[in-house]
């Protein structure tokens, strides 16, 4: 890192590409938490990160950037992506993906990038290191995990370790201490008069005539009206 | 630099002409094994011109946009899917020292890129603002998020018997007794590989018969045709990646290498014929079971056996 300075004004090939993607980064960065419609979002997430692995791979960091792709885009937008159509997904702008806080979420995001350039520039100042292809590959980087950062790398798996434990027992129902029940279980506790086939009313109905009992069933006015206006369909737990 | 345009004028080649002879190969033996004929007419002998009958229908058909859809992401989503298969095929190597680009990643490079691919379904399920699409879209997502564990585990599996992850560093190193060695491996990749590229058994997503093809219902013309490409594109894709991890690529007798190549990956992609006229629509509960109880599992125990031998060796 102590290699003399180049001009900055005649910028490489790699800086100017480099230059570019951050721009890119930044921007879709920005579109992501700018933009009113839900999907898009996670979709200019992509390629944010589309252009962050690109900056790892002019900075010939070849497997980190591979891995970006492969978790960020391959597996963690996949996952939002299922999440977010699991709940609600509506094509078009949504009014209410404000949260209201967005002028103290921006101060708070311009001064953490404020901190971060400040120590990085004051960091480094002038030092500059040519880009040499092949220090990122695979041998070097699992060499010097395996080496001389063994410790962090088993502390970070452990940590891992701990939230995929955590994140069993928060899912499971039936260890103790876990998730809270649901309901009051147990046979006995039931209502006594529960209807012995819950899932069939089909079985119970049959002595209902169709002139006869009918009408002292429904009670009187609101029955009518609520059979054509209601919305919720009509009750069909036959099971088929 | 000649060099390098004139090899990726050929996997431009090999990108178009591979999927149409798999495709073509599909009519053919589907057809026989259901007692058919299958295409017999166009172009005269057997039938051979109908694909490019259906991409002359397919460039005729006008391209509709439904009025509900998000447009923009609705006109990209096939492309989304379908690039990714060809950035995969610059990696693959046909024969010693034929590959187009030898990357040091190159196995890394392959998973990542592959996975990339299902947002195109995942996109175009939601833009189509269609009921069946979102659901052929959620669809594949939980099947992407189910199968890309046990594809990598597989596929590290081999990486870590070469010692390295250069796709043909690893043929290089692959040695004939590796076949019984990863042969858990080399089932499980394949199994997850088919899930990943939709087809069947494996199908759910795209189940023509109760959500109406899924992501494509909405497409039409030539973007249909892309989703249609796309799919044989990743039969091809798989079958050079199973051939090159597993079945030691352009080792064999008597036969230049790249044949070689060449008839594993013709060979797979029979199988890949044979399991679609074979095997029903899996469920979606029985999908997700198979990848966590069944594919994951396997792959850890090839991770481990390949670990031991390896030690011992």
């Amino acid at each position: 890192m102590t290699e003399a300075v180049p001009s900055y004004l005649s910028p490489t090939g790699q800086e100017i590409v480099f230059l570019l993607l951050g721009a890119v980064a930044v921007g879709s960065a920005l579109l992501v938490v700018t933009t009113r419609q839900l999907v898009h979002a996670a979709l200019w997430l992509v390629v944010c990160f589309g252009a962050l692995a690109g900056g790892y791979l002019v900075l010939t960091a070849e497997f980190v950037a591979w891995v970006q792709v492969l978790i960020y885009v391959g597996a963690v937008v996949v996952l939002m992506l299922f999440g977010i159509m699991l709940t609600r997904a509506p094509i078009g702008p949504s009014e209410d993906l404000d949260s209201g806080n967005r002028l103290v979420a921006a101060v708070v995001a311009v001064a953490t990038a404020a901190l971060l350039v400040t120590v990085v520039i004051d960091g480094f100042r002038t030092a500059y290191t040519p880009l040499r292809p092949g220090k990122g590959a695979a041998k070097e980087l699992g060499a010097s995990v395996f080496a001389t950062w063994v410790l962090p790398f088993e502390a970070l798996s452990v940590l891992l370790l701990a939230a995929l434990i955590g994140a069993i027992v928060l899912s499971r129902t039936d260890i103790p201490g876990g998730a809270p029940a649901q309901q009051t279980s147990g046979p006995s506790s039931g209502p006594p008069d529960a209807t012995p086939f819950p899932g069939n009313p089909e079985t119970i109905q049959p002595p209902a005539k169709p002139g006869t009992v009918q009408p002292p069933a429904q009670p009187e006015g609101t029955s009518p009206s609520d059979r054509t206006t209601g919305s919720t369909p009509p009750e069909q737990t036959g099971g088929h | 630099m000649l060099d390098v345009v004139l090899s990726f004028a050929v996997i431009l080649v090999v990108f178009l002409v591979l999927p149409l002879i798999v495709g073509q190969t599909e009519h053919k033996v589907m057809a026989h094994m259901q007692s058919r004929l299958g295409p017999m007419y166009a172009g005269g002998f057997h039938g051979w011109a109908q694909l490019i009958a259906d991409g002359v229908k397919f460039a005729q058909k006008e391209d509709v946009v439904p009025a509900a859809a998000d447009r923009r992401i609705f006109m990209i989503a096939p492309g989304v899917a379908l690039v990714p298969y060809l950035l995969v095929l610059i990696a693959i190597p046909l024969d010693r020292g034929l590959v187009a680009v030898d990357l040091d990643l190159g196995l890394f490079f392959v998973l990542a890129v592959m996975g990339v691919g299902v947002l195109g379904a995942i996109m175009a399920g939601w833009a189509s603002a269609n009921k069946y699409s979102v659901l052929g879209g959620m669809r594949s997502a939980a099947q992407l998020m189910a199968y890309e564990l046990p594809l990598v585990l597989a596929a590290s599996s081999v990486a870590m018997a070469a010692g390295t992850l250069s796709l043909p560093g690893i043929v290089e190193a692959w040695q004939w007794w590796w076949l019984p060695w990863q042969a858990v491996g080399g089932i499980v990749f394949f199994v997850a590989g088919l899930a990943e590229l939709r087809r069947p058994p494996f199908d759910m997503p795209i189940a023509e018969s109760e959500i109406i093809m899924g992501p494509m219902t909405e497409y039409t013309g030539m973007r249909f045709a892309l989703f249609m490409l796309s799919e044989y594109v990743g039969i091809v894709v798989l079958s050079f990646l199973t051939t090159v991890l597993f079945l030691g690529g352009w080792h064999g007798p008597f036969l230049p290498g790249w044949l070689w190549t060449l008839v594993k990956v013709f060979a797979l992609a029979f199988v890949v014929i044979w399991l679609r006229v074979t095997y029903p629509r899996l469920r979606e509960d029985q999908l997700q079971k198979l990848a966590w109880a069944g594919l994951v599992p396997l792959a850890l125990v090839q991770l481990a056996l390949t670990g031991v031998v390896k030690v011992l060796i």
